[in-house]
Order: C-alpha cells, then structure tokens, then sequence
C-alpha cells in the first residue's frame, strides 16, 4: 500500500518537474518567437535576431544583468527594475534600469553593451567612439539584490534557529533547528575540528559556517529557475572572488612563524634550489596565491558548468523546434528528462562545491595556524 | 568573455553583504548555537557518566548486602553453634549433677535405712528382752509357784551361774 503511493508520488513529482519545465520553456519559446504584426521598439529589435541563439540565451542567463527579468506573456515582458548607481565625469548618476528598456534604449548616453568583454554592462561612448565603462558601477544589479535576499534569508533563518536553541535548552532540536543541526555539527565536526585542530578551531568557525551556509543557499537558490531563485550568485567569478578573498586573508593574517618559514626557506628542501635562484620561496609564493585562486575558479566553473549543460539542454528543444514544431515536443522530451537528471546532480554538487569550499578555507587556516613539530 | 568580467559594483556590493552576514550571524546566530550546542553536549556527556557512576554505586551496593548477608548468616551459624554447645553442657551438667544428687539421696538413704534397721533391731532386742522378762516371770511364776520347786531352781540356776 504505502510502495504504491510512494510510486504514485514520485510519478506525481516527476510530472509536476516536467510541467515547470515546460512553462519556462515555453517562456523562452515566448521571449524569441515574438512574430507579433503590433511593432514596437522592442520588438523590432528581436526581429533583427529572430533566429535562436542559443549561446547568447545561454550567456544572458548566466550573467548579471540591470533588471531581474520574471516572466514573459508574448510581447509582455515583466521584470522588476532595479537601481542602477553610476559615478562617472565627477557625479553620480542614479535612475531605473526600466529606462534602458530591457536593454535596447540609451538613457544619459549610458546603454547596455553587447560586445565582447563588456557584454551586458553599462557603458558609454568616448570620443572615439568607443565603448567604455564608467568609472564606477555599483548598480543593484540582479546578483545584488539576490545577495541581499540570501542574506536576509540566512540572517533570519540562523537568528530564528539561535533563539529556538536558547528556548530549549539541553532539550532535543525541533523543527528546523533539528534539520540544520546536522550540518552546522558536521561543519564544526569534519570541517573545522578536523582541518584546524582542536585548539584554535573555535575562532575560524563562524566564518566557516557563514560561507557554507551563504554557498550552499545560494547554489541551492540559483537552480530554482524563477524569483527569487534563478540568479546565478555563485556561478559569478565576483561573488566567488569575493569569498576567496576572504579566506586569502583570513589565511595570510593568522599565518604564524611555522608558516611564513615553510613558505620562505621550505625545511627538508636542497639548498640549492633557494640558492642563488630561489625556486622554491617563489613556487611557495605563487601557492599562496594559486590557493584562493583556485578556490575562486572551482566553484565558479562548477556552478556556471551546470547552469550552462541544463540551458542547453533546454536551448536543444528550440533549436529543433525552429527546424519543425515537432521535433521541437519530441526533443522536449528527451532534453526535459536531461534537465531533470541535471538538477538532481546540481543539487548535489550545490552541496559538494558548499563543502569542499569550506573545507579547503579550513584547511588553508589549518595550515596556516600549524605549530612546527618535528 | 563576459563572464570572467566581474562587476566592480557586485564585488563591492557582496563584501558589505558577506561582512554583515558574517557580524550579525556570529554575533546572533553562531555562538548562541555554539554555546547552546557545548552546553548540550556537556549535559549529555554528564549525565552518561552519572549513570555509569550509578551503575557502579549499585554494583558495590550489591557487593555490599551480599557481603552482609553472608556475615549474617555466618552470625547465625555461630550463634547456633554457640547455643547447640551451651545446650550439650546444659544438659550433660544437668545429667552430672543428677546422677551426684541421686547418688547422695541413695546414700542418704542407705544411712537412714541403716538406721532405721538398727533402731528397729533395737527396738526388737528390746521387745523380745521385755517379752522375755515377761515370758521368763510368767514361767517363774509356774514354775515357783510351790516353794521347793522354787529352791530346786535357784539352785539349778546357781549352778549353772557358778558353771558359768
């Protein structure tokens, strides 16, 4: 009895997964099969580029953009404007990113560009008549305010979890105090005990658990495909600098005498590779800095690698339908169900790339913190 | 190309967030938890280790009354013991000072009889001397009741007095 109903909800949720995906698609289907006669701007925009670019979808939905784009009902676009925050030629400049029109209009000379390295920014013409970015950009973009979100989930999540650890006291966890127990002792457990040492772990430790946390709800946050999931927060080389960053210099500035001695005259090594050249101080050098660069690079690639196959996938549907309506149902099938498999293994890599993140930064503090032994 | 173009503005933007997140969760989130959880395990670990010292309390505790009770009943077999020998000499003294008390009333009454038998004896002697007397006057009476016969006698008896 319950084996039936077991498969009869996998069924169920395997239909539902199939029936959002379908929606979105059909939304993408929607935002560039736009043949309306009612021209307007916008419009005759897509006209110039009717046919489906797969990689530029792909890259569109995987970068920051101004505005944060919903949901499209044929020519309708909705999507939430957000501040853009310009400080250029001496003044600041502050308006909507409802002004660019979702990118096709130049508002102050300022416009969206779609070139190269710029692809997506904000920039404006010189006199050459070039394309150049204005000297700062601090714009709440779409990434930003999917920052503050996580944030602010994080912040009340964790608040509400501390309190109700203060309400029962010495009691058994409950509810979802009971869920994240597991995982902030398996963090302090396996990650920070077992990396730092028992004696100094204590002090990396809320770092440790903070960009666990903030990593693993972002990926978690960036495979949900619509509001207020859906952006691409870790799978941005920026955000994930960012956390580098911080574990670079939380690295270099708990590094102790053991460590900078390692780094500069390596124990255990022949003289003759730090004199005259000296091969290893410079090796060990380049590591301090390979180390949180590779830490950057890793989640980045990971988490944009996976939003990358399942576009694809969902990009393989009109790229047939543009052939004939009816290969375009019947590859949806098959790309749907690859979409499927790739958002369970999203998942766990959203968990993996938390982890090994984490693990790595406690590793780097352990190494940093160790005490000669010999 | 793009995409390995980060934004200043996110960059600037995400380290204000991860450095609030960070100040508010350690201070709010971290180490309430951290604290909540130490004490938690602590208590836990107290009260294993308060039970296993239970455990051990009982153990002795039954240790203990067992010991009692084999020193009780090792009390009890000593004490009957004790009173099984104190009976034993009870009774053999009983049974001595019974056997010299009857040996003393037999002597006694060996004594008493003795006495009695003499005082009996004597009192025969003495009837059979006075029934004598009075046999021996009845018959001197008969035999002197004439004068001769009388004489005769005395005679006899002289003579057989001075025999003697």
């Amino acid at each position: 009895m319950s084996d039936k109903s077991g498969v009869k909800r996998t069924v169920y949720h395997l239909g539902l997964l199939i029936l959002i995906s379908l929606f979105l698609s059909g939304n993408l289907a929607a935002q560039h099969h736009a043949d309306n006669p009612v021209i307007n701007e916008e419009d005759q925009h897509k006209m110039e580029e009717a046919d489906f670019q797969a990689g530029e979808l792909i890259i569109e939905h995987i970068s920051d953009s101004y505005d944060w784009h919903i949901i499209d009902f044929g020519n309708t676009h909705i999507s939430i404007p957000l501040p853009v925050i310009l400080y250029d030629d001496g003044q600041w400049h502050v308006f909507m990113s409802s002004n660019f029109h979702h990118g096709h209009d130049a508002y102050k000379g300022y416009f969206i560009s779609h070139e190269d390295m710029n692809s997506g920014k904000i920039v404006k013409l010189d006199e050459a008549g070039h394309e150049v970015r204005p000297t700062l950009d601090v714009s709440i973009t779409k990434n930003v305010v999917a920052i503050f979100l996580s944030s602010l989930f994080l912040i009340i999540i964790f608040v509400s979890v501390a309190r109700s650890y203060n309400k029962r006291r010495d009691h058994a966890p409950k509810g979802l105090q009971s869920f994240l127990e597991p995982i902030i002792i398996f963090v302090r457990d396996d990650i920070a005990k077992a990396s730092i040492g028992e004696k100094r772990y204590e002090k990396y430790l809320p770092f440790l658990l903070t960009i666990f946390f903030f990593i693993l709800l972002n990926n978690i946050m960036g495979i949900i495909p619509f509001f207020p999931g859906g952006a691409n927060v870790t799978g941005n080389i920026g955000v994930t600098g960012v956390l580098a960053a911080f574990t670079f210099i939380i690295t270099t500035f708990s590094g102790n005498k053991n460590y900078w001695t390692h780094i500069i005259n390596a124990p255990g090594v022949p003289w003759w590779l730090k004199i005259p050249v000296p091969l290893m101080p410079i090796v060990e050098l380049m590591g301090v800095f390979t180390k949180p660069f590779v830490l950057m690079v890793r989640l980045f690639a990971n988490i944009t690698a996976g939003h990358i196959i399942i576009l694809g996938f969902i990009s393989l549907i009109f790229i047939f339908g543009e052939m004939s309506a009816g290969l375009g149902y019947g590859v949806s099938v098959i790309s749907v169900g690859f979409s499927i498999f790739m958002d369970f293994l999203e998942l766990l890599v959203a968990f993996i790339q938390a982890y090994v993140f984490t693990l790595l930064s406690a590793l780097y503090f352990g190494m940093a913190t160790e005490e000669a032994h010999h | 190309m793009s995409l390995i173009n980060p934004g200043f503005g996110l960059i600037i933007w995400m380290t204000i967030a991860l450095l609030v997140v960070l100040f508010v969760l350690k201070k709010y989130a971290w180490k309430p938890i951290m604290n909540a959880l130490k004490e938690r395990e602590d208590s836990i670990e107290e009260s294993l280790r308060a039970a296993d010292r239970a455990k051990e309390e009982m153990k002795e505790l039954k240790l203990d009354n067992e010991k009692l009770l084999r020193e009780a009943k090792d009390e009890r077999d000593a004490i009957l013991r004790e009173a099984r020998k104190i009976k034993d000499k009870l009774i053999e003294d009983a049974k001595e000072k019974a056997g010299i008390e009857a040996g003393n009333i037999v002597e006694n009454a060996k004594v008493r009889i003795e006495n009695e038998k003499k005082a009996a004896l004597v009192e025969i002697k003495n009837t059979i001397a006075t029934y004598s007397i009075e046999i021996a006057e009845k018959v001197l009476r008969e035999e002197l009741k004439d004068k001769k016969k009388q004489e005769e006698y005395i005679r006899t008896l002289l003579k057989e007095t001075s025999l003697n």
